[in-house]
């Protein structure tokens, strides 16, 4: 009995026992870099953990900032199962922004319940269709999706750029900023208290991913052609549809995230404003191992970084790059996770594994 | 025998957990003999392997090596004793030539630049000295797997190899090339080197070996020779009972035909009709052997008929129905199971439970789903069930298909095609690789399907197996079927060179 327990102990914690040691060692050595610079380490952390959740309205801007990283994490984390690297995230994430706001300051004389909806439904269709280029590109000429996903985040960068400073422009005398007018109030995604709605549906969102994956026929089709695309076809799966449906749905994810940060932070679609939500999505999913949970706990986790660190900057002295650095300290020890493990000193299973014998092999 | 042994191995034991995949085992190896090393998947032949050139460390015995305790402790320290390995995946770069390949890792240099002149003449004595014909400018992409093995052993000999540990040579090579594979190691003893042949083919065994060392289980079992001992003996001492290898059949009744395959052509990846118009039926309760040296054609017409190749022309009934290039699924729906000849890269999801892995083609279907809301419960039920009653070694339904034997994956797999309403069976190379206990239990699993009514379509390149289950041989040369006949109007001789292409 105590036995079993242990087991599923120590099962719990080599599920995560990777994410958590990178974050602690990253931590560590951006208290190293904070003393480098200057700064108080302990200070500087108190003063991070005072800006992100230290009160009710620091935990409401943690989650605010998670709320888009949840979208794009999971955007990624999906792609991932089918065996598709999502590194157009960012792209889709912008459409997905533009497109909610073209919705929320045109549609007019529309009631709040309908307004919402429609403009968070556009904007993950845009994200959608424009992820399903990459997929149907992959699926029927074999084109690499990060390459494709490299080259369509420049289109779209570059493509928003030019509609928010051309026919979309917000006219309003005297600007003279590329960006589009703001949304009508209809269309504003409201908070309760300091609690952002965007949150609760990113974790609603979560769910739904969850229950795709783990529950469905689809999810099952989805895990199989990312691990073997032949035994895939083998069983009568189109590995072919498969893959532009998941890139469709990894794509609408990336834009509902772009859309709820428009119709709940920005209120406008302007260039700027979502850079790198994105992108930072791969580091969500690699640090949250692809489950919708890890994803929202380490969303959560860098939502809270980065809400707090304009704190730290205040109270501490140190420029708020620093969280930069340790962001991406995570995701370097979360990439390398063989290091982790060296140090950890877990013996390699890979070379000596109970299978005795492999007959032949692939 | 007075002579020292150039290896011994003593009370050699190695635990994986709590797996004991070596137990005590005592080993030796004379000059100049042939030591074949016999045992079913997981008998603990590759981990003793792995002890002798330096891949794992046991955790109890000693190595002695011409006489006295050496402690090999990397590959490194194993090849410096003239102890080499020819591993089952050739470890060749395929853009190198064959001189590059079998210098690299010991480059002869002249300052800092390589001395190829010097190695190459090395090289060509050495292929002259033991009789290896190979040509040393040929990339190692271009040649064949018998030549691509040769390679490996000329690299072994290059490194003055004392010691020869063959990891199941004669799998992946042609009748042709096993011959010859067998005439190189006959003149690698003559010169004085002791060869460890790993293998599970009796009658390589009874052919080459100079002695036989059975393992089963991490131990030994026993030591012996083929003098002294024969094909079933063997077989029972690594299975622990008795095997068997020829099956009494029934009679074959006569009755409609099931699978008719009309002028079908089918082309390979690099678009060269690699069939062509090949007719054949196969009757319900009838085994249609396909024979043939593999690379005849046989895979692409499988796949093709299994859905997962177009067909270039020509057509396929399937009792009655016109089901030319149907998908997977519709031909699985009208009742077509597929055993395919790769298990690993399209039978199976590797990393994915023995459960989802029997239902994998059936997941959409009710009771393992509804709608699109999966059932897990019914999918364990249903792999509890099968695991009894196919009698599959793994440590429950939930245990990834990866840690399984070879034997036991494939009976995943006939778990699952075969516990369906089906009329008609594709095996391609059922199996191959598998232990001697697996081929009978498969073999029976396929001759009960016979009797069922099932037609069935049996595609091997192993003779003794289309000998013993097919009712009707043919045989595939060159991408066309060369020749149908009854079963019993054939013997082994007659067919080897049929299939030879003479």
């Amino acid at each position: 009995m105590l036995n079993k327990k242990k087991n599923k102990l120590l099962h719990f914690w080599r599920t995560v026992d990777v994410p958590v040691v990178a974050v602690l060692f990253s931590a560590v050595i951006g208290a190293v870099l904070l003393r480098i610079s200057g700064a108080d380490p302990l200070d500087a952390y108190r003063a991070l953990f005072q800006g992100s959740l230290g009160n009710i309205s620091a935990f409401g801007r943690t989650l605010q900032k998670a709320t888009p990283l949840i979208f794009s994490g999971l955007a990624v984390a999906f792609a991932f199962k089918a065996g598709l690297f999502n590194i157009g995230t960012q792209g889709q994430l912008l459409f997905g922004a533009l497109a909610a706001a073209m919705v929320g300051f045109t549609v007019q004389g529309v009631p709040a319940w309908l307004h919402i909806p429609l403009a968070l439904l556009i904007g993950a269709l845009a994200g959608g269709l424009y992820g399903m280029i990459q997929g149907a590109l992959k699926a029927y000429t074999g084109a690499h999706e990060v390459i494709t996903g490299i080259m369509l985040n420049y289109v779209a960068i570059n493509l928003t750029d030019y509609l928010t400073n051309g026919p979309l422009k917000d006219t309003t005398p005297g600007n003279i900023i590329a960006r589009t007018p703001l949304i009508l109030e209809t269309s504003q995604l409201p908070s309760i208290g300091a609690f952002p709605l965007g949150f609760g549906l990113a974790l609603l969102v979560a769910l739904v991913v969850w229950w795709l994956l783990q529950q469905t026929t689809i999810g099952f089709e989805i895990c199989t052609v990312g691990n073997n695309p032949h035994a895939a076809s083998y069983a009568g799966m189109n590995v072919n549809y498969t893959l532009v449906g998941t890139m469709l749905f990894s794509g609408m994810l990336a834009g509902l995230g772009g859309a709820v940060e428009t119709l709940g932070v920005v209120h406008r679609y302007q260039p700027g404003f979502n850079v790198g939500l994105g992108f930072e999505g791969i580091t969500i999913a690699l640090l949250g191992k692809t489950h919708p949970v890890g994803v929202i706990l380490a969303s959560i986790l860098v939502g809270a970084m980065k809400a707090g660190a304009s704190q730290m900057q205040f109270s501490a002295g140190v420029d708020k790059a620093i969280i930069d650095v340790i962001l991406a300290l995570i995701l370097f020890f979360v990439a390398a996770d063989v290091l982790i493990r060296k140090i950890l000193r877990y013996r390699d299973t890979k070379g000596e594994d109970v299978i005795l014998s492999t007959g032949w092999g692939k | 025998m007075e002579q020292i042994p150039v290896l011994q191995l003593r009370g050699i034991t190695k635990c994986f957990g709590e797996v004991l995949a070596n137990d005590q085992v005592d080993f030796d190896l004379y000059p100049g003999e042939i030591h074949v090393l016999l045992g079913e998947n997981g008998a603990g032949k590759s981990t003793l392997m792995n002890v002798i050139y330096g891949l794992s460390t046991p955790d109890a015995g000693t190595i002695f090596f011409e006489g006295s305790s050496v402690q090999i402790d990397r590959p490194r320290t194993a090849i410096d004793h003239g102890i080499n390995m020819v591993h089952q995946h050739f470890m060749l770069i395929p853009v190198f030539t064959v001189a590059e390949n079998i210098m690299l890792g010991d480059e002869v240099t002249r300052g800092w630049s390589l001395d190829r002149k010097r190695a190459y003449q090395e090289i060509q004595q050495l292929s002259e000295d033991y009789g290896l014909q190979l040509d040393m400018e040929a990339r190692i992409e271009n040649l064949s797997v018998g030549l691509q093995q040769r390679v490996e052993i000329m690299k072994a000999l290059y490194r003055k190899t004392r010691v020869l540990i063959l990891d199941e040579p004669t799998a992946v090579l042609t009748p042709q090339e096993v011959d010859d594979l067998f005439e190189v190691m006959h003149q690698l003893i003559r010169k004085g080197i002791s060869i460890i042949l790993i293998t599970h083919k009796l009658r390589e065994v009874m052919h080459i070996a100079s002695r036989i060392t059975v393992m089963r289980r991490g131990r030994v079992i026993g030591t012996t020779s083929p003098a002294k001992s024969n094909e079933g003996e063997l077989a029972a001492m690594m299975v622990g009972r008795q095997v068997t290898l020829q099956f009494e059949k029934t009679p074959l009744q006569t009755q409609e035909v099931v699978l008719d395959v009309q002028e079908l052509t089918v082309s390979d990846e690099q678009d060269r009709e690699v069939v062509h118009r090949v007719s054949f039926q196969v009757r319900a309760g009838e085994i249609l052997g396909i024979a043939g040296v593999q690379g005849n054609g046989q895979s692409e017409m499988a796949l093709a008929l299994s859905g997962l190749r177009p067909f270039k022309r020509g057509r396929l009934c399937l009792s009655g129905k016109e089901m030319t290039s149907l998908n997977p699924r519709a031909l699985m729906n009208h009742g077509l199971a597929h055993i395919p000849e790769d298990r690993q890269k399209h039978g199976l999801v590797l990393p994915y439970s023995v459960a989802d892995n029997q239902i994998l083609n059936t997941y959409h279907h009710f009771p393992f789903s509804s709608f699109l809301q999966r059932h897990q419960q019914a999918v364990l039920t249903n792999s509890n069930q099968l695991i009894d009653q196919y009698d599959i070694r793994a440590s429950g339904p939930g245990s990834p298909v990866s840690t399984l034997s070879g034997g036991n994956q494939q009976k995943v797999i006939i778990s699952r095609e075969l516990n369906r309403d089906i009329c008609c069976l594709l095996a391609n190379q059922p199996t191959r690789g598998l232990d001697v206990g697996s081929i009978e239990y498969i073999h029976q699993q396929i001759l009960k399907l016979r009797d069922q009514g099932v037609a069935v379509l049996l595609i091997s390149s192993e003779l003794d197996e289309i000998m013993s289950l097919a009712d009707t041989i043919a045989v595939m040369y060159c991408g066309k079927i060369v020749m149908n006949t009854p079963a019993d109007q054939l013997t082994k001789e007659q067919l080897g060179a049929i299939m030879a292409g003479s």
